[in-house]
């Protein structure tokens, strides 16, 4: 086995959006039997072919934090959410394709997640508005993806897919929508894998990558 | 003539209690998620409107405004109408929503609606039976053997909420009870929660590993199922798998590890934001505020003991009280009628008012706490159904509060319910709610500091 370096990726959105069913699916390429309530954070790994196929094909770990909550917690509790955000080297922003709340309220989600990193004095910026300026120097990669596709009816697949494409082009990513419960949408070679593993290989210098955030919990990182 | 216009005063009122219902249920309860049904927002506005309404109706015979005879119409109306939502409608929704959350049932949803408001219903009247609340010359179907019922219902979630707030309202809102929590403590929990999840990872890396190696290889990881996989799985046990299902336990263990730090977390900034409000000017107002709280709170223990210890319910209301004692005593010499009419519509109406917003607000903490994307609508209907009985028994309570000349037409529209009853069953419930408040607040006051010190 190559060298496996810790790449930290976080999986963010709203409670019942099948956070942690995608989670599941991605580490163990299975269906989650009973979803339940998470609390806190759980986290999963899984094991990722950087650059797959090329001679500079590498091995790493991929941490997926699953971090449960409501975007209009307390403030008390999102400062223990912050904990989780510590030294991230990507987002992956979860909504509800059945739930059009869930959609509006990533732009929430990646500022409570993205300021906490660029603010390492702790100071989170609550006012929730959303500004396009914000993203534009950012190097954490996001990925958008949309569960429940299947409760979708055919009629108004149409207008729904409209939608979320415009919504991952304002976070300027991809964006994946499946149903976490059919392993069929992340087979090897379909397109949903392709851009899982475009996603994955664009999280910056594997082997250089930039720290982020910091201050007294920095020295927690070891290998 | 004068009934039609007193009619359109009243359905015009009923509109606005209607909008308001919609939009705090938009707004509040709904905030985060889409509402798909309709008719449960309608639901729940239209059970909140015509309660306030009775409340209204209260006020008005307080003030004499509009045609008595057309009050009591309207009282009557209000009253089948609250009492057709409350015992029909609302249980027969939340049945078909409860059975459409379950996949098995969809097809016959109705069938199994219709089943389970007839379990409702057999229990909703035996609830009568232990209670000595009913004259038995009332026949099956009449207005008071519901409405009694709604009563006891309505009475005893009435003592609940408001023994428990007694006691739990002097505990939020002093200083004194606030442990003390500093930075350091927050610091040093989180770095055993960050150091928790990174145990958790290098475990789950093994495990993946251990699953790659072994798919590559070709032995397909299989978890021994049913009666055969068990019976091979003795003979045959691959040292590997045994390994793994060792490291899953721990990673189990682990998980639940994080779990309990986590909350523990959250609960140290929740106080520690606590204690930086108190040392606002807010917070010192509320400070001040809770030592008066937890004299009124233990001086309603000590008058609910008495009642029930001398078997006494009072007979006049605090406001002819009131009067009495000043004209009496203090020789203040003023016109009875006009003050205490509006002395008690004062008084009457600060008790709607305030319970009416403790309510929503109880309401809506309970809904936040609780409700997730599929059980909202459950959840919302539940509330609705809880907030009708609420108001329809406040209405019973509330003639108490009231001077004999304005009784007399609850007296006469809610028939004749042995309201002396339903005052006894409050102060009992009252006292057993507020006294295991202060034990279960006791132990949970005293659990917390001893998880710290164990730090």
């Amino acid at each position: 086995m190559a060298a496996l370096d810790r790449v930290k990726v976080l999986v963010l959105g709203d409670s019942g959006v099948g956070k942690s069913s995608l989670v599941h699916l991605l580490c163990q390429n299975q269906m989650l039997g009973n979803p339940s309530w998470t609390v806190g954070c759980s986290v999963d790994v899984r094991i990722h072919d950087y650059k797959e196929g090329t001679p500079e094909e590498k091995t790493y770990y991929i941490e997926l934090w699953d971090v449960g909550g409501s975007v209009g917690s307390a403030t008390s509790v999102k400062s223990t959410r912050a904990v989780f955000y510590n030294l991230l080297n990507g987002i992956i922003l979860v909504h509800d394709l059945t739930n059009k709340k869930s959609s509006q309220n990533l732009y929430r989600w990646s500022l409570e997640a993205l300021n906490r990193d660029v603010a390492p004095a702790g100071v989170l910026v609550t006012n929730g508005d959303y500004d396009r300026e914000q993203f534009a120097d950012n190097q954490i990669p996001l990925l958008v993806i949309g569960t429940k596709l299947d409760q979708i009816p055919e009629t108004k697949r149409n207008e729904v897919l409209t939608r979320t494409a415009f919504l991952a082009e304002d976070f300027n990513a991809e964006e994946i929508n499946l149903d976490c419960t059919n392993p069929r949408y992340l087979a090897a070679g379909s397109s949903n894998a392709v851009k899982l593993s475009r996603f994955f290989d664009k999280i910056p210098g594997f082997t250089e990558r930039k720290r982020f955030g910091g201050g007294a919990l920095k020295s927690l990182h070891y290998d | 003539m004068s009934f039609l216009i007193d009619s359109s005063i009243m359905v015009t009122s009923q509109v606005l209690f209607f909008g308001f219902g919609w939009l705090f249920f938009m707004r509040q309860l709904f905030k985060d998620y889409e509402v798909r049904q309709y008719v449960v927002q309608v639901i729940f506005s239209v059970t909140f409107a015509f309660s306030c309404t009775m409340f209204e109706l209260i006020i008005f015979e307080i003030l004499g405004v509009l045609n008595s005879s057309s009050r009591y119409f309207h009282w009557k109306l209000n009253l089948c109408v609250i009492l057709l939502i409350l015992v029909f409608m609302v249980p027969f929704y939340i049945g078909y929503f409860v059975v459409s959350n379950i996949r098995l049932l969809h097809r016959q949803k109705l069938l199994f609606a219709c089943l389970l408001w007839l379990t409702f219903m057999y229990f909703f009247w035996k609830l009568g039976d232990p209670f000595p609340i009913l004259s038995p010359k009332h026949g099956i179907l009449s207005i008071e053997q519901l409405i009694s019922r709604v009563g006891v219902i309505g009475v005893t979630l009435m003592a609940l909420l408001s023994g428990f707030g007694a006691v739990n309202c002097p505990y939020t809102y002093m200083s004194y009870f606030l442990r003390n929590v500093t930075d350091a403590d927050i610091l040093a929990l989180e770095r055993r929660l960050l150091q928790t999840m990174d145990m958790i990872v290098s475990k789950k890396k093994r495990i993946a590993v251990a699953h790659r190696t072994m798919f590559q290889r070709g032995e397909v990881h299989n978890k021994p199922t049913g009666f055969w996989g068990m019976i091979k799985s003795v003979t045959t046990s691959v040292a590997g798998s045994e390994n793994l299902s060792l490291i899953q336990q721990e990673v189990d263990a682990l998980e639940e590890l994080s779990r309990q730090l986590f909350l523990e977390t959250a609960d140290l900034h929740a106080t520690k934001e606590r204690i930086e409000y108190s040392k606002t000017f807010q917070g010192k107002y509320f400070n001040v505020l809770g030592y008066f709280f937890s004299i009124y709170c233990v001086w309603k223990i000590f008058m609910a003991t008495i009642n029930i210890v001398f078997d006494r319910v009072g007979k006049t209301d605090p406001v002819t009280r009131g009067i009495e004692i000043t004209v009496n005593y203090l020789g203040i010499q003023f016109d009875v009628k006009f003050w205490s009419q509006h002395i008690s519509f004062i008084l009457v109406g600060i008790i709607i008012v305030t319970s009416i917003r403790g309510l929503l607000i109880t309401l809506t903490k309970f809904f936040y706490a609780i409700s997730s994307s599929k059980s909202s609508n459950v959840i919302v209907l539940l509330l609705a159904q809880i907030m009708g009985m609420y108001f329809v028994s406040s209405v019973l309570l509330i003639r108490m509060s009231m001077p004999l000349e304005y009784r007399t037409i609850i007296t006469e529209v809610l028939g004749e319910l042995q309201f002396n009853f339903y005052h006894r069953w409050f102060d009992v419930i009252f006292l057993v709610s507020a006294l295991s408040s202060i034990l279960f607040l006791y132990l949970a006051h005293k659990q917390a500091p001893e998880k710290h010190m164990a730090l």
